[in-house]
């Protein structure tokens, strides 16, 4: 039931515990608990909206940067991962296989701020040997959705056999 | 001197008009309805599909196929029965690619029956199986199933109904309109009851992909005792979210399909290339996608269930297809008067049951291939009618 819980939520955080419920055909209190626990266990780890910022403001820039370090002994790369995703303005970090070891996802109000963060707080660091940034210039899917649907109407005739 | 109409067969000029179709002309011209009336998926084809669909025709792959249709595609097919049924058929004779389930549907009628032969249809059932036994000249006999068995089909109803010209009886599990599903057991009854007797058995499985028994679909062809005596009819409308490409197949005896191949070799030639072409991907890597797609209606349908029942209507637990099947006989209205009521004043769109045969009245088809906020948006408004109907008898 788990699982299903899951794939639910990830796909409209906004249904209740009544709706799950429903929808799986279990009793509401164990969704509840179900739930519970998994905040607990740190499996859901919040709720949060997938926003097209775009359509809603100019000013802002999103970068991925590829990012050299040189792992830490007995820490490996995670004495990295941490020094950069503790910085607030950082939304995600990976740590890769290939050629990088972290993709560090940052936003910022516009090139300059983004630009500054990599040299002055990211380029800084110590254990740091290289970084790329890349700019995105345009969304088209994010977390399984796309963005531009184009028109969403049902084409489907009113009633049929 | 003749007019127009005077020079069309007697048979086609006898059929009526789909109920269904009389309902669509109405709703279709209302604005703002809300519609549960839909036998169609709301899931867009997967993309594999569509995208071997879009190389076929980059590379210009759009010349005729073989009358029974691709290989590779009956090849494909048979492994599909084989791992959902563990039924074998051979792809080189017993496998005929159609244009949709309808096709195939006609073709097993018009090489089965005719002039002179009775064919049971057992309803409430899909709007086609009537008028096609009819166009060849057979007798069509309806078995009507009911809710007091969850419109499962009983082996007595079939032995009352079988006469000496009895050739052949349409089912069509998991059903539509009602969503009764035929399980193990159901099927086992009926392949005992059969076990003497010389009736062949059209099965439309078009919904055999959208079970939630917690087993998978179950089929005649499954009993060796009647896998030799059954058609078995699919198709990719519903299960890979295909209906306009309109794909279906046939299987069975070798004898009956080299029969029908020559019937859909004079009518149709073959099914669209296209549609082939694209099906085989689909058989190969879309079992998880239909999966998915078999999830989310399992959700809604629960969820619709539970809206019927809070209304007060009787609704059995439909186990099949996308549909729901309440019975509204507690309002004290026909299954037409409530359907029309219920669009003029609420301006929600359902089936009236008797629209598939006379089994079907006193119930209203409930099309859950919707989304759940359509699904809820649509209760909140026949929960208002029939608290309406409600005050009205008091």
């Amino acid at each position: 039931m788990k699982r299903d819980i899951l794939e639910i939520l990830e796909n409209d955080s906004r249904k209740t515990v009544d709706d799950i419920a429903l929808m799986l055909g279990k009793p509401a209190d164990e969704v509840a608990a179900a739930i519970a626990e998994m905040e607990a266990d740190n499996v859901i780890c919040g709720y949060s909206t997938l926003i097209n910022w775009e359509s809603v403001k100019d000013d802002m820039v999103t970068a991925m940067i590829e990012v050299k370090v040189t792992p830490k002994r007995d820490m490996g790369f995670d004495h990295m991962a941490k020094r950069i995703y503790n910085f607030p303005e950082v939304k995600s970090v990976f740590l890769m296989s290939g050629g990088y070891d972290l993709l560090v996802m940052i936003e910022g109000k516009n090139l300059k701020e983004v630009s500054s963060f990599v040299s002055t707080k990211l380029s800084a660091l110590d254990s740091v040997l290289s970084t790329a940034t890349h700019f995105v210039l345009k969304r088209y899917k994010e977390h399984g959705v796309i963005f531009d649907k184009g028109s969403d109407a049902d084409e489907r005739m009113i009633v049929s056999p | 001197m003749k007019r127009p109409e005077d020079y069309v067969n007697k048979s086609v000029m006898d059929m009526p008009f789909s109920g269904i179709r009389k309902f669509f002309d109405v709703a279709s011209e209302m604005e703002g309805v809300i519609s549960l009336g839909v036998g169609e998926p709301d899931f867009d084809t997967p993309w594999a599909i569509r995208e071997r669909a879009i190389y076929t025709l980059e590379k210009g792959r759009t010349v005729y196929t073989s009358n029974a249709g691709l290989l590779e595609l009956r090849q494909e097919i048979c492994k599909y029965i084989k791992r959902n049924l563990g039924v074998e058929y051979t792809p080189k004779t017993d496998v005929l690619v159609t244009v949709g389930g309808s096709e195939a549907v006609d073709a097993a009628m018009r090489t089965v029956a005719g002039p002179g032969d009775e064919v049971l249809v057992v309803e409430p059932s899909y709007v086609c199986y009537k008028p096609c036994v009819t166009l060849t000249g057979a007798t069509p006999v309806v078995i009507n199933t009911t809710a007091e068995y969850d419109f499962r089909l009983q082996p007595e109803q079939i032995l009352e109904k079988i006469t000496d010209k009895t050739k052949a009886m349409i089912v069509c599990y998991p059903n539509n309109p009602t969503g009764a599903v035929m399980e193990y057991d159901d099927w086992a009854k009926i392949a005992a009851a059969l076990k003497d007797k010389d009736i062949l058995i059209i099965s439309d499985e078009i919904y055999s992909e959208l079970t939630y028994t917690g087993n998978k679909h179950v089929s005649p062809v499954q009993f060796p005792e009647l896998k030799d005596k059954t058609i078995l009819i699919n198709g990719f409308s519903k299960s890979f979210a295909m209906t306009g490409w309109r794909l279906g197949f046939a299987l069975g005896p070798e004898a009956i399909i080299k029969q029908m191949t020559k019937v859909h070799q004079y009518v149709i030639m073959c099914a669209p290339t296209l549609s082939q072409r694209a099906a085989v991907e689909g058989l190969r890597v879309c079992d998880g996608e239909v999966e998915k797609m078999r999830r989310q209606y399992e959700m809604r349908r629960r969820v619709m269930r539970r809206g019927f029942l809070d209304m007060g209507l009787e609704c059995f637990e439909a186990l099949g297809a996308f549909y729901l099947f309440p019975c509204i006989k507690s309002t004290g209205l026909s299954s037409e008067e409530f359907c029309q009521r219920l669009l003029f004043e609420e301006k929600v769109a359902v089936v009236p049951g008797n629209a598939f045969g006379e089994a079907g009245e006193g119930f209203i088809r409930c099309s859950y291939a919707y989304s759940i906020e359509d699904i809820k948006k649509a209760l909140v408004k026949i929960t208002a009618f029939v608290e309406k109907l409600k005050s009205e008898k008091r």
